[in-house]
């Protein structure tokens, strides 16, 4: 079964939080483990902060949060407008920030790939940056068998 | 805002929020900042009891001020952690960069 939201919102640092807490909430139907629900909420703060600091650099805009539900999966794309980004591979390296003096840590897209499974990255230059998020939910049961299943033996 | 300051023997204690993102995290480095600048700080306590939740922009606020401590060669400590925020050390690779105290010294009447 599908199923999909779709949320825009001023880019605001006040937003953030609004953000981690929309896509969790749309998250339960999944029956999340609180460890899932952290790990998203983290990524797409990431994402999100990305948007307001980077992609708009703090300027007015719309930031797009979606997500669909497939399965036990979730895709959550973190979108905006705003001056995008002309190498990706650079940005996504740990510690690489074009902003030191906001004190970022360069590690926002190191933390979207610790905690979701899979990240896809698309930008170009004055048009925007799409962060599309994917994490299978609820595999509980997998992590076990992939623990457990040799230890006993 | 509900961070906290505590200063005591040239010991400051950031009761940090609830939530660290980079929202709070402005305020926070300017708030603590001031203070490092202002008296003689020579032990900085992180304090996590409070917080749930914790992005980059929280390691960001945590490096820089490790930073403003050590040119006055200051020790820096973070305490209280639960499993999340654990977590977040550990990826981050900050466990490896300031001194985090273990869950059993925390009831340590001192």
């Amino acid at each position: 079964m599908k199923n999909e939201m779709q949320t825009v919102f001023d880019a605001k640092s006040v937003n953030e939080s609004f953000a981690r807490v929309t896509i969790a909430a749309f998250l339960t139907q999944l029956d999340p483990t609180l460890d899932e629900i952290a790990d998203v909420k983290t990524a797409v703060s990431e994402a999100v902060t990305n948007a307001i600091i980077h992609g708009y650099e703090s300027q007015e805009g719309k930031v797009y949060l979606s997500c669909i539900l497939e399965g036990n999966k979730a895709v959550i794309t973190v979108e905006d407008k705003g001056v995008g980004m002309a190498d990706i591979q650079k940005a996504m390296e740990p510690f690489y920030t074009t902003k030191p003096e906001l004190e970022r840590s360069g590690m926002g897209f190191a933390f979207m790939e610790a905690f979701m499974d899979e990240i896809q990255v698309e930008s170009e230059v004055g048009t925007g940056t799409k962060v599309i998020l994917t994490k299978k939910i609820g595999v509980r049961e997998e992590e076990n068998q992939d623990g457990c299943s040799n230890s006993s033996h | 805002m509900e961070c906290k300051y505590q200063l005591k023997d040239g010991c400051m204690r950031i009761a940090m929020p609830k939530e660290v993102d980079h929202h709070c995290a402005e305020q926070l480095r300017k708030e603590a900042d001031l203070l490092i600048g202002a008296y003689h700080i020579r032990r900085l306590v992180f304090d996590f009891a409070e917080t749930e939740f914790m992005d980059s922009s929280g390691i960001g606020v945590v490096i820089g001020r490790c930073k403003n401590m050590g040119y006055g060669g200051g020790e820096v400590l973070a305490e209280h952690l639960n499993e999340r925020i654990q977590k977040i050390f550990i990826v981050s690779g900050l466990h490896k960069m300031i001194r985090v105290m273990p869950k059993e010294a925390e009831d340590d009447p001192n």
